[in-house]
């Protein structure tokens, strides 16, 4: 019995010595925390099919200076504690040097404790402007903030001299989020906020918001959450026959919200990624080549179009990439490599990361779109 | 605007909502008055409606008026194997027993609606157009005109089926005392199978209608079927009228609520509603102490 028990021992040493030298050989881990499964599934998704893609990519192409990625991918479940629990796994197991994800804010911030302890660096691809203000130490993100969609729209608002303003928004985080920067930036644009009402993520009628919206007789409605809920709203808005700007968030810039609300999202204006209207971009703008680039390998890998969320991870991935390429593969290396980031055109936009700027975007990765005739086109 | 459109507004909103809770509701009281269990897969059973119609409609190109009665097919067939498979064995076993097999059941469903179809939301096509009719100065769509004919049909067969069918008459029987109906010669065991037959396909409709304007995903049977059945506790388990009445008021106080106190206080309103009747009125808010349920 001791002796098979010795050998088993004498296997499992040599097994992991072997696997422990391997890497030291030849491979990078780098860990990925995405919402696989769960109600955020819309973003972990295509998040976790984007990082492989272009990890795949690089390891064909010869890998960083020689040596190989290895993408560690866990389905945080869009839960924060399972988030936690995964990200002190790829930290303690499976020696990551840098993590990309989670998918939402809420599990970002409880996450960043955690690699700020162990000194290793993350890049979220969260939107929520709290996860780099105040900057922590080695925590980064690739989704634009809150407050430059919001900017966007309030500059918009302000030209066209509307200040009565309704807003309509979801009750969870990227609701939340959206709701405290368009309270905290209506004033700098001379905006009066006459509603500010929300609905729960799973509401399937909004004709009660809406009804006193109309009475409040507001200019504009901004609407911010993600897929259903505003396909919903933008429904019930053309049943109560209303008829000022409708403004959305950036959280449904997609096809996907066309194909859901028909022909109510017709004229519906709203802050987006480059990334929806690549093909409309004039020549000279920066980020033309990779958006063109980043859809067409999405689509010939999935068969579907690469939206905005697959190219969070996309620029996390790539900003990772030229970090090791250039700081070496250490966790203090790549930190300090991605703080030196300067013009990389991304997905998202042009990224600027500096020790006192850790999100790297300008307003200027937005663009204002519109629907017309069930098709995203720039807004004038 | 003046208050009373607005309230117009309100109530009209409120009923065409209630008037699926009604009909999930109807669901949960058909199954619990043959067996005694409440079905909490019966929120599924609506998810399933709207799903496999979107999957009918985009992967087999069916025409609308064809991917409906053959969706609700499906479905019905979906709830007679769930009987026969996760129900039937355990007759043997307490009603507490069964309500965690149709949870279990639910969890089940959900998932391999997630892994055969997709975690993407889905839109059906609205039955006759989106141009919105006006009443008095509030709107409606025509699609809540179906939903309220379609849910007034369903109930006017229901109250015939369960008063002038052999059928309907055995399954109340059934639910009076199944020793002394199993004596009379009626198949028991049959019966809970016709209920949740019953079930599977009302709610399966209720998916379907509700699915254009609501929008339908693999997730949407936990919080329908919730509401359903808080309409069929205000309505004391009762498979006629007073569950009708229970998910009116339901949608209407949920839509008088949001309209005039906050939106967020919605779906609060829905379980308040729901623990306020369980402790002061756990018979129904119409039903009479030990009466009978129908």
């Amino acid at each position: 019995m001791s002796t098979r028990m010795m050998t088993t021992a004498l296997v499992a040493a040599m097994l992991l010595l072997s696997t422990s030298l391997a890497c030291a050989a030849g491979t990078i881990k780098i860990g990925a925390l995405f919402s696989v499964t769960g109600p955020p599934a819309f973003l972990g998704e295509p998040e976790r099919n984007s990082a492989q893609m272009v990890v795949n990519e690089i390891n064909r192409s010869g890998g960083i200076r020689g040596q190989q990625l290895q993408l560690v991918v866990y389905d945080t479940n869009g839960d924060p504690t399972k988030a936690v629990q995964m990200a002190t796994r790829l930290i303690k197991d499976d020696h990551v040097v840098a993590i990309i994800g989670p998918s939402t804010t809420g599990e970002t911030m409880a996450v960043i404790p955690v690699v700020e302890k162990d000194r290793i660096p993350m890049i979220s691809c969260s939107a929520g402007s709290k996860i780099t203000e105040p900057v922590k130490r080695y925590v980064f993100k690739t989704a634009q903030n809150d407050s430059l969609a919001v900017a966007k729209i309030y500059e918009q608002l302000q030209r066209q001299r509307l200040q009565r303003v309704a807003i309509l928004t979801v009750s969870d985080g990227f609701g939340a989020s959206g709701r405290e920067q368009l309270k905290a930036l209506a004033g700098r644009y001379g905006i009066h906020l006459v509603v500010d009402d929300t609905y729960g993520p799973k509401d399937t009628d909004m004709t009660s918001q809406l009804t006193r919206i109309r009475a409040s007789q507001a200019q504009a409605l901004i609407v911010w959450g993600t897929n259903p809920g505003p396909a919903v709203i933008a429904k019930n808005f053309r049943q109560l026959g209303l008829r000022i700007p409708l403004y959305m968030s950036h959280g449904v810039s997609s096809k996907k919200f066309i194909a859901l609300a028909g022909a109510a999202a017709e004229g519906v204006k709203l802050p987006s990624g480059k990334v929806l209207v690549a093909d409309l971009l004039p020549k000279r703008d920066p980020q033309r080549a990779a958006l063109l680039a980043f859809i067409r390998d999405y689509q010939r890998h999935y068969r579907t179009e690469g939206d905005h969320f697959a190219g969070h991870a996309w620029d996390a991935v790539m900003l990772l990439k030229m970090a090791i390429a250039n700081g070496g593969a250490t966790p203090e290396g790549i930190r300090q490599a991605l703080e030196r980031t300067r013009n990389f055109h991304g997905i998202g936009g042009t990224f600027n990361y500096s020790p006192t700027d850790h999100a790297g975007l300008t307003k200027d990765a937005f663009v204002m779109v519109q629907v017309r005739r069930g098709n995203w086109v720039l807004a004038p | 605007m003046e208050l009373g459109t607005q309230l117009l507004q309100y109530l009209l909103s409120g009923l065409a909502t209630g008037a699926i809770y009604a009909l999930i509701g109807i669901g949960f009281s058909i199954i619990y008055n043959a067996t005694g269990i409440i079905n909490f897969a019966q929120g599924e059973f609506v998810m399933l409606g709207g799903m496999v119609t979107v999957f009918l409609l985009k992967a087999h190109h069916l025409p609308l008026w064809a991917a409906i009665p053959l969706a609700v097919l499906i479905v019905t067939l979906v709830g007679f194997l769930f009987e026969r498979l996760a129900i039937r064995p355990l007759r043997k076993a307490t009603p507490i027993s069964l309500v965690i097999v149709t949870i279990g059941g639910s969890i089940l469903l959900r998932g391999l609606a997630m892994l055969i179809w997709d975690k993407d939301t889905h839109s059906l096509p609205s039955f006759s157009g989106d141009d919105p009719i006006t009443v008095a100065g509030a709107t409606v769509l025509p699609q809540h005109l179906w939903i309220l004919g379609i849910t007034l049909v369903l109930i006017t067969l229901n109250k015939w089926f369960f008063s002038h069918t052999i059928s309907g008459k055995a399954m109340r029987a059934c639910s009076c005392n199944p020793r002394a109906a199993a004596l009379v010669g009626i198949d028991v065991r049959r019966m809970v199978l016709f209920s949740f037959v019953i079930s599977a396909a009302m709610g399966a409709l209720a998916g379907i209608i509700v699915a254009p304007l609501t929008m339908t995903s693999y997730d949407v049977g936990g919080m329908l079927g919730l509401k359903g059945f808080c309409a069929a506790i205000i309505g004391g388990m009762s498979s006629g009228l007073p569950t009708v009445l229970g998910g009116l008021i339901l949608g209407v106080l949920e839509s008088l609520g949001a309209g005039l106190i906050s939106s967020g206080y919605k779906d609060a309103i829905a379980f308040i509603i729901l623990l306020l009747i369980l402790f002061l009125r756990p018979q129904g808010l119409f039903g009479k102490p030990e009466s009978e349920r129908v």
